[in-house]
């Protein structure tokens, strides 16, 4: 196990370039400590658009909405942001949407706070019963090929793909008084 | 449950896409998908038969992606209020070419006739402006629809809202496509996008 480290990593970055590269426009978010450098980065970006949201299945709608207009879209949340989607990721196989989430994990490796593991525990098989396929980053090595890969399957083929960016990678929260 | 003094659904669907130009619309789960039918099946039609709670932000998407074109969302009290977070993110936004506009039959129509929260203190129209949706009105005359079926295509004064109280008499269903994947190919066919 380790802690969440203080300087900036360089996955975040090359997750960005990918985005770049694939020419996605609108990225809904929920805020995440996990994803706070990506964040920063699309909303400093003249090409893509950051758009917060209230709650994550705001962000699926969002999406439906921008590929009817043309555009790639990616979602960006956190484990516990998938529960929230559960009904709105029908949209996703109703319209059969080039769908893409990266989803910073909690609940797992090292976790220090239990309310988090009901909901990391099952990110994965909710995301799969929702007819999502889900790839895996555990280590900062393997980001920029898993998210690549992805991101071509879900732009290329219209095959909805969640990529889970583990808590091991990210390193856990730190919980000091 | 018809009154007088309340609009008729289907009039005011019908005023709001009469002179559409270019407009994409984008119908709430229920009635309201079967009042944009009803008004006439259209390319740049978006009919939902689920996902409630996510007509606004479908048509936030589309607003985004397509500036230059006006979006309207039509949706019901019901389907505003399960998604009414997605009020705040518009305010955020701020697309210039978005309006919603909520039939407010204070009920669920679709599975009965329930009372809904806008029959109660429930104010939308108070709720989108306070989220910062500063052209949000209520509407209850015919001329109040014909204004905002115009103000609609003004792509750089939005976003706006309104609600208007409606009669709440069940009306023959008019069925749309449900053919999901068929109606965003036809929308995006509409502005030159080919399948992949």
């Amino acid at each position: 196990m380790h802690a969440r480290a203080d300087t900036a990593a360089s996955w975040p970055e090359e997750i960005f370039s990918i985005l770049q590269r694939f020419e996605v426009r609108q990225v809904p978010y929920v805020p995440d400590a996990g994803h706070s450098q990506l964040i920063e980065r699309v909303l400093g970006s003249s090409s893509m658009r950051g758009i917060a949201l209230t709650t994550e299945e705001e962000g699926v709608a969002l999406l439906a909405g921008a590929w009817a207009g043309g555009q790639r879209g990616v979602l960006l949340m956190q484990s516990s942001g998938v529960g929230n989607c559960i009904n709105m990721l029908s949209l996703v196989q109703i319209f059969r949407l080039p769908f893409l989430t990266l989803v910073t994990m909690r609940g797992e490796w090292g976790e220090f706070n239990p309310w988090q593991v009901p909901m990391g525990s099952n990110t994965q098989g909710i995301l799969e019963l929702s007819g999502i396929k889900v790839l895996r980053a555990s280590h900062p090595e393997e980001v920029r090929e898993v998210v690549e890969a992805g991101a071509a399957q879900a732009y290329n083929a219209c095959t909805p793909t969640a990529v889970l960016l583990s808590q091991r990678l990210i390193g856990a929260k730190v919980f000091t008084k | 449950m018809s009154q007088a003094n309340l609009l008729d659904r289907r009039a005011v669907v019908s005023e709001l896409l009469k002179d559409r130009k270019g407009a994409f619309a984008v119908g709430g789960l229920g009635a309201s998908t079967y009042d944009i039918a009803a008004a006439g099946d259209h390319d740049r039609n978006f009919y939902l038969w689920g996902g409630m709670g996510g007509a606004v932000m479908i048509g936030l998407g589309l607003a985004l992606a397509q500036p230059t074109l006006p979006v309207v969302v039509i949706t019901g009290d019901g389907e505003m209020l399960m998604g009414v977070g997605s009020l705040a993110t518009v305010g955020l936004q701020q697309p210039k070419n978005l309006s919603i506009i909520v039939l407010d039959n204070e009920a669920y129509g679709e599975t009965g006739g329930q009372a809904s929260h806008t029959g109660g203190p429930a104010d939308l129209v108070g709720v989108a402006k306070a989220c910062g949706i500063g052209d949000s009105r209520a509407i209850s005359t015919m001329a109040e629809v014909e204004a905002f079926a115009s103000s609609l295509q003004d792509v750089t004064a939005g976003p706006r809202f309104a609600s208007a109280k409606i009669d709440g008499a069940n009306l023959e269903r008019v069925l749309s496509s449900r053919d999901g994947t068929y109606l965003v190919n036809r929308i995006r066919g509409s502005i030159g996008h080919t399948p992949i």
